[in-house]
């Protein structure tokens, strides 16, 4: 956890509601706390992973409003009524989601530190792009950084995670 | 047909990563909100002595617990027990920016930043050494000494000196001699999972510690002796761990600053690194200047080879001695090369220690020798691939300095990348900017040598199996990443033939786990897999028995295959767990050990001889009677040879590297679909160091400049080639199926066939690492 100094000795706490993973929480928030931080140790999801805490790695990626966001680099008060989802909400009944599937069948995930900020940041491109291409795949995860795969077992992982969800639609 | 070997198998503990269920050091919560948090005041000089240290004002601040210093611990520990170098916190001096020098134990973070803040330090500078030349130098006051008690003149670390055949002699024969100085920056792990550990100090004198590391075991021992506690009342839990690469094989100042701090508070303290302070950290690749000297016949016989080697190593001694002879010894192979001088030095400087990466000690003159092969090759016009081959050293050889190569498939790496890339009609063929080059590697399976000299197996593997059927893997190798569960349940399971979901492995606590020295130098699958195997094979013989008694028929007659016993003359079976409940009948649980321990190693060293008595008889002797033999021995090595090709932008300087044919001779592909991963992990880490990636300091101050990811830059995926990966599989006699290792030897052949293929595509020969587009487009300038 990295500590953004302010300035008062006794810092004021708002109150702030927002959705994530479906539920509605209320926290008393500091100015400075930072979204990673209430994530991970004040509602204890810790699948959101910190890396850098500049924005650098994207380890800490999570979705807010369908978009991939760096919590690292987001005030915790900038989420006031925002829909959020980390990596803790994809599985849905017995199996795995499967981005999270391809990623463990095809070698996407070695170490695993970084694979929850990529599987988040597959997520929102799926979403958005159904059919990507390779080099489509490249530069969406290009925010995310991994020093185990090389990227290519990463890249082949979201290919094939596509297919699937594509494959399920069509069914 | 195999059970499980050889067949790409998903990582057994990947779902817990990709749903995000992994346990890291930064997500353990221990219960009751007890836990502290620790941070490290750290040294804002390079070089300086502490005159000074004064906390009274910050022991004062309401929420701090305890303030550590020197003052509580002065052991000294180290990876290597012949340099022991480093204590928990410094004493007397500081050596480089960033150097441990306190740690506060508060209740949250933000307390123990102000405390740090009012911890007062008066120092007394000194100037800095930064410059590895200077190190070499005598000094003329005490002072000047960095580590004092190293034994060697001025700041040197170690010194090797090794001359096999006679250089002189071979250079008379040779026509061609090509030589050249080299010049490396430093590298770092740059691992995604920031190092932390929490120490847990209990009221039954016992101490557990979590820590982000690849060397449980070398921990275990550290805290030992730096607490003065016994081994058995120390516990050491690895969680998961988010990448190593070399960077988590050392016990580190702050996991012996946690456990003080627990110790002097009787509650668990918890050190979590920021960035910055892993890069701090360090222990990445040596900054090394390198010159070397090759000669050839005209037929193309590789004649002599001539390293001097001079190795930053930065202010402690970490893995340096075996640094310092990697950067010779390594470059014996795959070449038939018999007459060899190596002169090197690994100097003490005041900057953050190197140590161990991937590739450790092989990869910058690797890259020295296979770039002087190329112009050896031009200049006696061979075609770089055939001179390559025409130097290869066969299956079951010795090299000069008595390495024992038993299975080696180089020939055949080079023939595969040579053919797959269309190498006859693209090199010297392609227009201007277009190049294709080769490089190829050569790297130990484990150190034969374990680094304490004690008669204990390198590895050991228990294997339970009790009335649910199941089958529990005990083993101390780390699991970061590179899949190492995943082998050992492929080892056991193969003997087995169980359905592979009946294995678990348990590979995280020391208090558990028999001694595997650890997941570094390449060693996981040949050794714990080689004892997790035989640890399997003593289980299955249990459950044999039992099936025997069952079905009235003896062993032989019985096979075991895919979860059942079948007898084969009446084709009756039963299944694994009738045979094994048979089998625990008056007994219990069923228990298989096996181990390994590296066959004799050096006949000419009496020490060793005495440890190895009685292994020697099983396995060939290897390695000669020279001081340092034993450095660089493995039983078994790994090759490679890759082609890459790229093009180069003239105007720009900017490398696109196109595509990488990678042929690595791993003996067997255990897990094929690891050991891709590792090949093309491996070609990712090699293309930073060639062409972007720099640990930079500041030539006054040593203070490092870019520790963080926007400024010491990976190769992000936009500039990630296509890599085809072929596995070649030589069958390595003593390796467990025939394996050995794949997750460091593949990253040498890639920067020299980066180098090699920007002189094809436009005739600049770059000796300095990173070769940036700076340094392209100046070479380029100069050569017209």
């Amino acid at each position: 956890m990295t500590l953004i100094p302010f300035p008062s000795k006794k810092i004021s706490k708002k109150i702030v509601e927002f959705n994530i993973n479906n539920e509605i929480v209320e926290l008393a928030i500091r100015p400075n706390d930072l979204l990673l931080d209430v994530i991970r140790y004040k509602l204890n999801l810790t699948g959101t992973k910190r890396g850098c805490d500049m924005g650098t790695c994207g380890c800490c990626t999570v979705i807010i409003d369908d978009k991939p966001v760096l919590s690292c680099l987001t005030l915790a008060m900038q989420v006031q009524d925002k829909k959020i989802k980390t990596i803790e909400s994809l599985q849905e009944n017995e199996n795995m989601h499967p981005i999270q599937e391809c990623f463990h069948t095809e070698g996407g995930s070695q170490c695993g530190f970084c694979t929850p900020g990529f599987i988040m940041t597959s997520f929102a491109l799926l979403k958005e792009n159904k059919n990507p291409t390779k080099e489509e795949i490249k530069e969406a995860i290009s925010g995310n950084m991994c020093r185990c795969t090389g990227y290519i077992k990463i890249v082949d992982s979201i290919k094939k995670a596509s297919e699937k969800i594509r494959g399920k639609k069509s069914e | 047909m195999s059970h499980t070997v050889g067949k790409k198998t998903p990582l057994v503990d990947g779902a817990q990563k990709v749903t995000g269920r992994a346990v890291y050091i930064d997500d353990i919560v221990l219960p009751g909100k007890v836990m502290l948090i620790g941070k490290i005041l750290r040294s804002p000089f390079a070089h300086a002595k502490i005159k000074k240290i004064d906390y009274s004002k910050a022991k004062k601040l309401k929420g701090v617990y305890a303030i550590a210093t020197a003052e509580d611990s002065d052991n000294r520990f180290g990876v290597l027990p012949i340099t022991k170098d480093e204590t928990a916190f410094a004493i007397d001096k500081v050596t480089f920016i960033g150097d441990q020098i306190a740690a506060v134990a508060a209740t949250d973070e933000e307390t123990a930043i102000k405390a740090l803040d009012l911890i007062q330090v008066e120092y007394e500078e000194l100037p800095p050494i930064l410059k590895p030349e200077k190190s070499l130098a005598p000094i003329s006051h005490p002072d000047q000494k960095i580590q004092p008690w190293s034994k060697y003149e001025g700041n040197i670390f170690k010194t090797v000196n090794q001359s096999f055949g006679n250089v002189e002699k071979a250079l008379k024969k040779s026509s061609v001699v090509k030589n050249g100085k080299f010049s490396f920056n430093g590298v770092t792990h740059a691992f995604t999972e920031p190092m932390g550990v929490i120490a847990s100090y209990g009221s039954d004198k016992k101490l557990t510690v979590w820590s982000s590391t690849q060397v449980p075991h070398y921990l275990h021992r550290a805290l030992a002796e730096v607490m003065e506690m016994p081994m058995h009342r120390i516990k050491v839990i690895r969680p998961y761990v988010g990448g190593g690469f070399g960077g988590k094989s050392d016990p580190f100042p702050h996991e012996m600053a946690a456990a003080i701090l627990s110790k002097k508070t009787g509650k668990p303290v918890k050190i979590l690194f920021d960035r910055d302070e892993v890069f701090i950290s360090n222990h990445g690749r040596h900054p090394t200047k390198t010159e070397m000297q090759m000669s050839a016949t005209k037929d193309g016989e590789f004649t002599s080879l001539e390293i001097d080697a001079l190795i930053d190593g930065g202010a402690w001694g970490s893995f340096g001695v075996i640094t310092t002879y990697y950067n010779g010894v390594l470059s014996l192979g795959p070449y038939k090369i018999k007459n060899f001088n190596y002169n090197g030095n690994r100097v003490y400087t005041n900057k953050p220690a190197s140590g161990a990466m991937r590739g450790h000690g092989a990869v910058n003159s690797r890259f020295a020798v296979e770039t002087l092969i190329d112009e050896i090759a031009e200049d006696i016009d061979f075609d770089p691939c055939d001179l390559r081959i025409q130097n290869a050293y066969e299956p079951n050889s010795t090299t000069a300095n008595g390495f024992r190569i038993t299975s080696c498939g180089i020939k055949e790496c080079i023939e595969k990348v040579k053919i797959a890339s269309g190498w006859d009609k693209k090199f010297k063929q392609m227009p201007y900017g277009k190049g294709i080059g080769i490089g190829c590697g050569f790297y130990i399976s484990g150190s034969a040598l374990p680094i304490n000299w004690e008669r204990m197996p390198q590895s050991t593997v228990h294997v339970k199996i009790d009335f649910d059927g199941g089958v529990t893997v005990h083993s101390l190798a780390a699991e970061i990443g590179q899949g190492s569960d995943t082998v050992l349940a492929q080892c056991v399971g193969e003997v087995l033939k169980c359905d592979m979901s009946r294995i678990r492995i348990y590979s995280k606590n020391t208090d558990t786990a028999p001694i595997d020295l650890g997941s570094y130098s390449s060693r996981v699958t040949f050794m714990a897999g080689l004892a997790a195997k035989r640890a399997a094979e003593k289980i299955k013989k249990q459950i044999l028995n039992a099936a025997s008694k069952i079905m009235a028929s003896p062993i032989e007659n019985l096979e075991l295959k895919n979860d059942r016993i079948t007898e084969l003359k009446t084709k009756s079976s039963i299944s694994f767990n009738e045979a094994v409940r048979e089998a625990l009948h008056d007994s219990g649980a069923l228990h298989g050990k096996g181990h390994y321990q590296a066959p004799n190693l050096n006949p000419g060293l009496p020490r060793v001889d005495e440890l190895r008595g009685k292994e020697s008889e099983k396995g060939a002797p290897m390695g000669g009677s020279h001081k340092g033999a034993a450095a660089g021995l493995s039983p078994s090595y790994s090759m490679g040879a890759y082609v890459c090709q790229l093009e180069v932008d003239a105007e720009t300087g900017l490398v696109n590297v196109e595509k990488v044919w990678a042929a690595h001779d791993c003996g067997k592909a255990l897990n094929p679909l690891a050991v891709e991963g590792q090949i093309e992990g491996c070609i990712h880490m090699g293309l930073g160091q060639a062409l972007m990636e720099s640990f930079d300091y500041n030539r006054n101050t040593g203070r490092i400049e870019n520790p963080n990811f926007l400024d010491y830059r990976c190769i992000p995926p936009t500039m990630m080639p296509d890599v085809d990966v072929f596995m070649i599989e030589s069958g390595d006699p003593e390796g467990p199926f025939g394996a050995k290792e794949a997750g460091e030897g593949p990253i040498l052949p890639i920067l020299p066939a980066v180098a090699n293929a920007i002189y094809d595509a436009v005739g600049i020969r770059l000796r300095n690492l990173p070769m940036t587009p700076e340094k392209i487009i100046s070479a380029i300038a100069k050569k017209k």
